[in-house]
């Protein structure tokens, strides 16, 4: 088990090399560049620009650069705010889109999980119904819609949030919603389907041919091959939603790192870009690894050598 | 314990439909037998013939819907398993009935230690402490012949081989000592010296706890050694009932005999073929008016694809539901007695 780990993580460093890799190659080859605008500048400032900033040498000469870089984990400076370097930048904004990252996945994982078990164990009644329309409205209603309709109703008309501005818990709570709907659909989905195969199976049976109560077939008996699937969607789930999404900071007004992102690639911030996605694929790596480890704790059956 | 003259279950008239897109499934139509206690009854049929829902019938097990027992009565110890809430049900399930399946590789729960799985059932019946269901647990795998039971009482399902595993079912099924214990199929999906070892082993623990047992199988070979009487299912109805000596050498049915000619012989002539019943059972959901077999019958006449067959009294305990059931009789006799 602890040689399957030390291996895994001895492996997101060269993943997260070629993410890098994949990622620079394509800013280089899209047309244009950070100083580009609508005028062409005179050939003299442009080859003083590139200049300064290393433009000038050899490509294999820069991507070297670039990766000495990145393997000593320090992403430079930002172009387009040149009084922050692309670490203190992460360092800032990362945290706003973790608490509403981390919080919209326990809400979805709280809600989703009982919902998808108790409508599996009632199938076909009416919480069923209802909670897997609900479901569907989730996953087919777009957060850049969700998210204005909450504001509208529940700032805007009834002030009990505030619309906007990241502050207190109670600024948390429509971001986190907007952003947790899609995520608790998906998981009461999964888990209903999970439940429902799992408590068709022949052990399930056997459990109740033992007397056991429906309460104890379920739970000790049916829950943890029910929620595989599940676990197998949660990894790369909350990496997402730490990743911050753009839609709910935009609507919501959070300083985080998805709105971030987003501006960097429209600034062709070479660093900043870089930066962002090598340390994304990182947290991406390590929560599936998380996800591949506590597979081994649910089923037995799988070991790690 | 009430008045039941040494039957431990009897079954009377008892239906178990299923509905379905396709129309009602008379999965079990009309059947009724009875069990005296330490007895072994054999209940034969293909697959689809209602063997196993008979069974989880009388276990309350039928899920519903999209089952459901319309009629019938189930008497087991003078209690009228119909009649208990579900709850009560549940205290009879694995204490005083229990049960074993026909697949040992998923009727054991994967995911959980043999242990627990063993442990639980004690637990919740006989009121044991942990230390006592523990220990109980380990008595039961020695009693299934599980070699080094302590240590592998710490093992998970995927650590056994199929028999071993079949024998857990069967530690689980007996460890409160069950008055019935309802095999289903229990070694059809075990290799075949196992299954002999299987076969062995519950017969020695029936003879050495005195429980009452249902052997559901679709393998004659199987029942033969094993029942004191034998049901015969077809389309969910009795076709056939006779004492197992006497079923195997004057059978009054042409199915049954369609299915003693099918089992294969060692002294079987090299190059003739085996005999098999043409044709496939019938879509219990669509059946036809007259007797259900006589579509695949070798003797069938007219009659018998237009009227429902009688279910004849051939002696005490023999029956069989044919039209020609007595002279099928007769010409089993004659043959015997050549």
């Amino acid at each position: 088990m602890l040689s399957f780990i030390i291996r895994r993580l001895l492996l997101v460093i060269p993943m997260a090399l070629l993410v890098v890799t994949v990622t620079w190659t394509l800013v280089r080859l899209a047309p244009g560049s950070f100083y580009s605008g609508e005028k062409t500048l005179p050939p003299a400032i442009e080859a003083n620009i590139k200049k300064k900033y290393g433009l000038d040498k050899h490509w294999l000469e820069q991507y070297g650069l670039m990766m000495l870089n990145i393997i000593r984990l320090d992403f430079g400076d930002s172009l387009k705010y040149p009084d922050r370097n692309v670490n203190q930048i992460i360092r800032d904004h990362f945290p706003y889109s973790a608490t509403v990252g981390i919080l919209a996945y326990l809400l979805a994982l709280a809600l989703g999980l009982t919902a998808g078990i108790v409508a599996a164990l009632k199938q076909n009644s009416a919480f069923d119904y209802g909670s897997m329309t609900f479901a569907m409205l989730g996953l087919s209603v777009p957060n850049f819609v969700l998210g204005p309709i909450l504001v509208s109703v529940f700032s805007l008309t009834l002030y009990m949030f505030p619309p906007a501005r990241f502050g207190g818990f109670m600024s948390l709570v429509l971001p986190v919603i907007t952003l947790s709907a899609i995520y608790m659909a998906y998981i009461a989905r999964l888990t209903r389907a999970g439940m429902l195969e799992v408590m068709r199976s022949d052990y399930i049976r056997t459990a109740r041919a033992k007397g056991l109560s429906e309460k104890t077939v379920l739970l000790k008996h049916g829950l943890r091959g029910g929620i595989i699937p599940v676990v197998s969607f949660t990894g790369p789930a909350l990496a997402s939603l730490l990743a911050g999404t753009v839609v709910v900071e935009k609507v919501f007004a959070i300083p985080g790192l998805g709105n971030i992102f987003i501006q960097s690639v429209l600034n062709r911030d070479e660093p900043l870009i870089l930066g962002i996605v090598a340390f994304l694929s990182i947290l991406i790596m390590l929560f599936n690894l998380a996800v591949d480890i506590s597979y081994g704790f649910l089923d037995p059956r799988i070991r790690y050598e | 314990m009430s008045e039941t003259n040494g039957t431990i279950l009897s079954v009377n008239n008892l239906k178990t439909y299923f509905q379905t897109e396709d129309g009602v499934v008379k999965a079990v139509d009309g059947i009724t037998f009875e069990l005296k206690k330490g007895e072994t009854l054999g209940i034969v049929g293909e697959s689809g013939s209602g063997k196993s829902v008979t069974n989880l019938s009388v276990m309350r097990l039928i899920p519903e819907p999209p089952g459901k027992i319309v009629d019938g009565d189930i008497i087991f110890n003078g209690i009228d398993v119909r009649k208990l809430s579900i709850d009560e049900v549940r205290k009879i399930r694995g204490k005083r009935m229990a049960m074993i399946f026909q697949d040992p590789m998923t009727s054991l729960n994967p995911f959980l230690k043999i242990s627990t799985q063993l442990m639980e059932v004690t637990q919740l019946h006989l009121g044991h402490s942990k230390q006592q269901a523990y220990e109980h647990a380990i008595k039961m795998l020695q009693t299934v012949g599980i070699p080094d039971a302590k240590s592998r009482l710490d093992g998970y399902p995927h650590e056994f081989s199929g028999g071993m595993r079949q024998r857990v079912m069967i530690a689980m099924a007996l460890s409160c000592d069950p008055e019935l214990l309802i095999a289903d199929e229990p070694t059809t999906a075990l290799d075949v010296t196992i299954q002999a070892q299987i076969l062995e082993l519950i017969k020695d623990l029936k003879t050495r706890m005195g429980t009452s047992v249902i052997l559901i199988t679709h393998d004659l070979g199987v029942v033969a050694g094993m029942t004191e009487k034998i049901i015969v299912m077809y389309a969910g109805k009795v076709f056939e009932q006779a004492p197992t000596k006497e079923l195997f050498a004057t059978p009054a049915n042409p199915y049954t005999k369609g299915l003693l000619k099918s089992v294969p012989d060692p002294a079987h002539e090299e190059g003739t073929e085996l005999y098999q019943i043409p044709g496939l059972p019938p879509d219990v959901a669509h059946l036809p008016p007259g007797c259900p077999f006589a579509e695949r019958c070798e003797r069938a006449e007219e009659i018998c694809r237009v009227d429902y067959p009688p279910f004849v009294q051939i002696n005490e305990n023999h029956w069989s539901l044919c039209h020609f059931a007595k002279e099928v009789y007769a010409e089993s006799q004659a043959h015997h007695v050549k």
